[in-house]
């Protein structure tokens, strides 16, 4: 029987060679680390060195992470993945009314640099790459980073990870948005800058799909919207006076691993092929580092049940090939048990193993890009190049990623395919092993990890205490400093980072840009 | 004679899924229901008064942050200092078994958690929910 692949596409029962009729290899594919970087972006890819395992870990105190992380150091994990808490991501202090109930929840809490000291205690910053999942306040923990990096003794200049940085998607998908688009745009601008002039390794943005995908966007539209993002944020960069060769190599993506192997390879492979092409001849591009997609890949979590939890093992361990397979540059994989609260220590260990599996006992990373040549794939990378390609233009003609968030266009688009899947899953037209098949009567009992409520008070003393101790006049006089700068074109972090430095908390920073640039306020319809 | 079930769908706390809300929003909608979403990051406070505002019948909540034990109750407590408990509050989201009991006590009348099939959540308003006697 015919089946219709995730982006919609037709599967075709068998594939031969008149499916590649006319497909030239040299056109499409390329060398591996050559444009136009199907076949991945470096020529060696895992027969080197496998993927950086990056596990996204984070909650309650800072010391509860720091001890995590140095838990995960220790299990074999190469790279950090900071989560951070809900008030933190929305640039509100642990104190604050909204921040009720949120605080310490699903990551860690930071509200000034006395946090962050502790978040990174005893963990030599030269040494690790750290990952930080924070977008409208992205700059403020970057920096708050480099004042720890000094403390202790490491040149920023040495510092490499990662900021997701991507406003776009938040007002597509994810919602922690505190500014309107124009003013966030600005904000990232200026961070490519101070980065090329102070932490040259760090990599300003990482453009998500994930989250899009995770909202119920086909991969064609997590590519596509995602990319569109990509293209906003280099326009913008060009605007204020950048080289693209300046910055381009420093830009990072991310995107979601979903069960459906086959047509996420082709997504991974697509992506390649339509950025670099962009890059070249859109932006003219001369760097080869310009034109490649390097990227973060987590399974998807929206595939993942409360329903027989430990099936989620091998759910995950599907997605993770999925993703070594399309040539992933690192790799999250997602505990067995986050479809019912936070990991505990033991489901994100299993995580981690299962990337040690698929890098050390199987044999996909002997050899390049593994599914180059075949009819399926090569036929469904360029399918699903064209259904992206589709969309991109369509985004184009309603003026590009932030004209078409203006008008709901990815949000409507992205919540009709979430509705599609979930009256499929209702009807069990589409199978949901334990869900809606193969249920068991009783479910067994299981005890999730819990996140101690009295953070919050600790929190809020921490704050009182901080607020008492600190110099009052240095904070007003440096967070004027910064409003200033947000009023007018200088760039805002260089007094940003004097504010955090005299201990000026996230909130409070945050409020004070608010007051420059206003809020966004979404058009949310269903 | 009858009108529709009114429903308001919220997300109250700062978490920004919204998936499910909206799954729920457009099933509710698509069974005959009045529904109104209330958009993200909203407090208990503007929760319940948009919900009487609005005359709802019911108010949905969904939170998948982990933040359900201050931010459910809290609404079914300022529903109860409004005179307004006649308005049924149910919810949905990453919530483990043994917060599902305690919610139930503190009056949240149901709670939906992943797996649950949108004609399920449909059917139980229809049976739990009664549109007000309107005085218009």
């Amino acid at each position: 029987m015919a089946r219709d692949s995730e982006s919609g596409l037709p599967i075709e029962p068998v594939y031969g060679p008149d499916a590649l009729e006319g497909w030239d290899p040299r056109e499409k594919l390329g060398e591996p680390g050559s444009y136009p970087f199907t076949r991945g972006v470096y020529p060696s890819m895992y027969t080197g060195r496998p993927w950086t395992m990056r596990q996204y870990a984070g909650f309650g105190t800072a010391a509860e992470s720091n001890a995590r992380y140095k838990q995960l150091i220790a299990n074999g994990t190469m790279g950090l993945s900071v989560a951070f808490d809900l008030p933190t991501q929305m640039g509100h202090d642990s104190d604050a009314a909204i921040a009720s109930g949120e605080v310490g929840k699903v990551g860690v809490a930071i509200d000034s640099i006395d946090d962050m000291r502790v978040l990174f205690g005893g963990i030599p910053l030269d040494k690790v790459s750290t990952s930080m999942t924070i977008n409208a306040p992205a700059a403020l923990l970057l920096l708050l980073y480099q004042l720890v990096a000094e403390e202790q003794g490491v040149p920023a200049d040495q510092l490499t990870g990662t900021i997701q940085n991507d406003v776009l998607k938040e007002y597509i998908a994810r919602g922690t948005y505190i500014f309107p688009p124009k003013p966030s745009l600005r904000l990232i601008a200026d961070i490519f800058k101070y980065c090329r002039a102070e932490i040259p390794k760090w990599n300003t943005i990482s453009i998500s799909g994930y989250h899009m995908a995770e909202a119920g966007a086909s991969p064609a539209q997590e590519i596509a919207f995602t990319l569109a993002d990509g293209i906003e944020y280099v326009r913008t960069a060009v605007a204020a006076g950048m080289d693209v060769d300046d910055f381009a190599p420093r830009l990072s993506f991310f995107f979601v691993s979903r069960t459906t192997i086959l047509e996420e390879v082709a997504k991974f492979r697509a992506a390649r092929r339509i950025w670099a092409k962009v890059m070249r001849d859109e932006f003219g591009a001369k760097n080869p580092k310009s034109l490649m997609l390097r990227f973060h890949t987590q399974t998807a979590g929206v595939q993942l049940t409360a329903q027989q939890p430990e099936v989620n093992l091998v759910r995950v361990a599907v997605q993770g090939l999925a993703a070594v397979l399309g040539g992933t540059q690192s790799l999250h994989t997602n505990s067995f048990d986050e479809a019912i609260a936070l990991p505990t220590d033991k489901s994100a260990r299993l995580a981690l193993r299962t990337q040690q599996v698929l890098a050390y006992e199987t044999d996909v990373t002997a050899t390049v890009d593994p599914f180059a040549g075949s009819y399926v794939v090569e036929k469904m990378t360029d399918e699903v190049e064209a259904a992206t390609l589709e969309l991109m233009r369509k985004l184009e003609d309603l003026g590009g990623a932030v004209q078409g968030i203006e008008h709901g266009f990815q949000k409507a688009e992205i919540e009709r395919n979430a509705y599609r899947i979930a009256l499929e899953t209702d009807s069990a037209e589409r199978v949901v092993v334990g869900v809606n098949r193969y249920q068991l009567d009783a479910e067994e009992p299981y005890e999730p990890l819990r996140v101690d409520p009295a953070i919050e008070k600790q929190q809020a003393e921490r704050l009182c205490k901080l607020r008492a101790w600190r110099e009052q006049s240095r904070v007003d006089d440096a967070l004027a400093l910064l409003k200033k700068a947000a009023d007018g074109d200088d760039n805002v972090l260089y007094p940003m980072k004097e504010a955090l430095a005299a201990r000026a908390t996230i909130g409070e920073v945050c409020d004070a840009l608010r007051e420059v640039w206003g809020t966004y306020a979404p058009t949310d319809a269903y | 004679m009858d009108r529709p079930i009114r429903v308001l769908v919220a997300k109250p706390g700062l978490d920004g899924h919204d998936r499910g809300a909206k799954v729920i929003a457009r099933a509710l909608r698509d069974a005959g229901m009045e529904v109104v979403y209330t958009g993200l990051h909203q407090t208990p406070e503007q929760i319940v008064h948009a919900a009487i505002q609005e005359d709802a019948d019911a108010i949905g909540l969904s939170v998948l942050s982990g933040a359900h034990l201050t931010l459910f109750p809290r609404v079914v407590e300022l529903l109860r200092e409004r005179d307004a408990e006649d308005i049924t509050v149910f919810g949905g989201g990453i919530i483990p078994a043994a917060d599902v009991v305690v919610l139930k006590e503190q009056g949240v009348a149901e709670l939906f958690t992943p797996g649950t099939p949108t004609a399920q959540v449909v059917q139980w308003v229809r049976a739990r929910v009664r549109p007000a006697a309107t005085a218009a």
